[in-house]
């Protein structure tokens, strides 16, 4: 079981579920400078809504093969719209602000969404059971779960398709446009409030995508779930290059594998018996951002800041 | 016959600060207006009002016929009011042929977009031998031919340059300032702000003098260049 072929494939597939979420940080930031620390929140709703979809309107016994695509639309839709909602209600009437008001907002927001999970859905107040994908599969060394096919095909299929949209599409042309100059993107007739909707849409989305995947493989969610995943997607995403969707991809794949090859392995070097473990986990993937923004600030992929101008 | 362009009384505000404080304008169709004065005399905070990037605090803006107060700015282009801002603002990590695409943003006729791509490349051949390139490795000179390119492509009845030849080296301002020539003969409608006042007043059927928000002194283009006061204040004679 944890032979190294292993220990890459999870870190891989936990990478992914980063990568999928640090998209939204990285395409709102890369817009409107904005960091949407209620994103992880966005995530948890999607979870939840998720689950409202398999546990309150899908009859009992309902095949996955049903369910899940189901799932993945109910919390879409719950993500999609807690994000457009911050974003004109929340972030909107902020955005001639000075910085610290929308990051305080954000902060506000991420609380609030936490508590009113807890105390309106139903049994969340502890962790919730979520139907889980165990079966597995052995390939090789490697044992890997049907959740892990599920996340590996939904992190690839939107992965692969957002940078088609991004650099073939006319919106995502005009997004491109957006994010290096809003102004001017302005006088070629683009309107770029709707293409910061489309952003907060599509951050939105794949942390849904993101939320089912977890749910599936780790079987249960809470309210408090997206503190975490969201703090390590933002870590991912300002290591890959903060405004950069590649970056959050490669940044993501970069943490979750670190950290899981980091827990695995490091109290093998003597002297650090003590220091392994999962519990080790969080501290390896702090430290490694740490490094890498002390060796290259702008991150793996990001522009310099010359390029801006 | 009305106005293309039609100014009154426009004020524009930053804060409790006014930066133009009551100007009256109009352009005709085919002609070229000039506004010059120095730093802070407010030309481009009425460039950027009459795109819409800033919201006017009093008068009227009358384009085509149409009133444009309230018209966000992300319409105003598709009325053919089209903006070359000032610092080029061209986008740099997009190509050039991108850029140019980006300007005809608006557009559906991808057979004309493509002629009139085209027609940039032939106006300015250094963008068609670069049209892969980042826009960001462009010379000055040649960003400021892409804005200039980029704000056609929107098929414009007036085009608004703000100090196309600013920073320019001398052989580079020549070049922009004959395309300006070139344009004004093939009847195209432009309001230019320009610090180059000799150049903008020889080229311009009419011109108006701004100096801190106001509109001090208008004329032909021609009566301005022999006006004692201009030369003195912005001719560089004693």
């Amino acid at each position: 079981m944890n032979t190294l072929p292993q220990q890459l494939a999870n870190g891989l597939l936990l990478g992914s579920m980063y990568g999928l979420i640090a998209i939204g940080y990285t395409m709102v930031y890369g817009i409107v400078q904005l960091i949407n620390f209620a994103h992880g929140e966005i995530f948890m709703t999607g979870a939840f809504g998720a689950l409202t979809v398999y546990a309150y309107i899908l009859p009992d016994g309902t095949s996955m093969v049903v369910a899940v695509p189901l799932m993945l639309i109910g919390g879409g839709i719950v993500s999609v719209l807690v994000a457009v909602g911050a974003e004109r209600f929340a972030y909107r009437p902020l955005r001639q602000a000075p910085r610290l008001a929308p990051l305080i907002t954000a902060i506000g927001l991420s609380l609030a969404l936490q508590e009113v999970v807890r105390n309106f859905y139903p049994g969340a107040d502890k962790d919730r059971s979520f139907p889980s994908l165990d079966g597995s599969h052995d390939i090789g060394s490697v044992t890997i779960t049907d959740a892990d096919i599920f996340l590996v095909v939904a992190a690839i299929v939107c992965m692969s398709g957002l940078a088609w949209f991004v650099r073939k599409s006319r919106t995502g042309r005009a997004m491109q446009a957006t994010a290096q100059d809003p102004d001017t993107s302005q006088l070629m007739g683009i309107d770029t409030n709707r293409i910061i909707v489309i952003a907060f849409a599509i951050g939105g989305f794949f942390a849904a995508v993101a939320a089912v995947s977890y749910g599936l493989k780790y079987g249960n969610i809470g309210y408090r779930m997206g503190f975490l995943m969201g703090l390590k997607a933002f870590t991912a995403a300002v290591m890959g290059g903060i405004g950069n969707i590649y970056g959050a991809m490669l940044g993501g794949v970069v943490l979750g594998v670190a950290e899981t090859l980091a827990s695995a392995y490091i109290n093998h070097i003597p002297g650090m018996q003590q220091l392994g473990g999962s519990g080790w986990a969080n501290v390896w993937a702090f430290c490694l951002l740490i490094l890498v923004l002390l060796f290259r600030p702008q991150g793996l992929l990001g522009e310099r800041v010359a390029d801006r101008a | 016959m009305t106005a293309l362009l039609e100014v009154e009384d426009l004020r524009v505000s930053y804060g409790k600060i006014e930066a133009v404080k009551g100007i009256s304008f109009s352009v005709e169709a085919g002609q070229v207006v000039t506004l010059i004065g120095t730093n802070g005399a407010g030309k481009t905070t009425t460039l950027r009002t009459l795109s819409g990037l800033l919201q006017p605090s009093g008068g009227n803006i009358t384009f085509d016929g149409k009133p444009l107060k309230n018209v966000p700015a992300h319409k105003i282009v598709s009325l053919g009011l089209a903006h070359s801002p000032e610092g080029r603002h061209i986008f740099p990590r997009l190509t050039i042929a991108e850029n140019l695409q980006l300007g005809a943003f608006l557009r559906k006729d991808k057979e004309g977009i493509e002629k009139d791509i085209q027609r940039a490349y032939d106006l300015f051949p250094i963008l068609g031998e670069r049209q892969k390139q980042a826009a960001g490795t462009l010379s000055g000179g040649e960003q400021q031919m892409l804005a200039m390119g980029r704000a056609l492509m929107s098929q414009p009845k007036l085009l608004m340059l703000d100090e196309p030849s600013m920073g320019l080296s001398p052989i580079m301002m020549q070049k922009i300032l004959a395309t300006i020539v070139e344009l004004k003969a093939s009847g195209t409608t432009i309001l230019l702000v320009e610090q180059n006042a000799q150049a903008a007043l020889s080229l311009a059927d009419q011109g108006h003098v701004m100096e801190v928000g106001n509109i001090v002194l208008s004329g032909t283009g021609q009566d301005l260049l022999h006006d004692e006061s201009v030369r003195k204040a912005y001719l560089g004679e004693d």
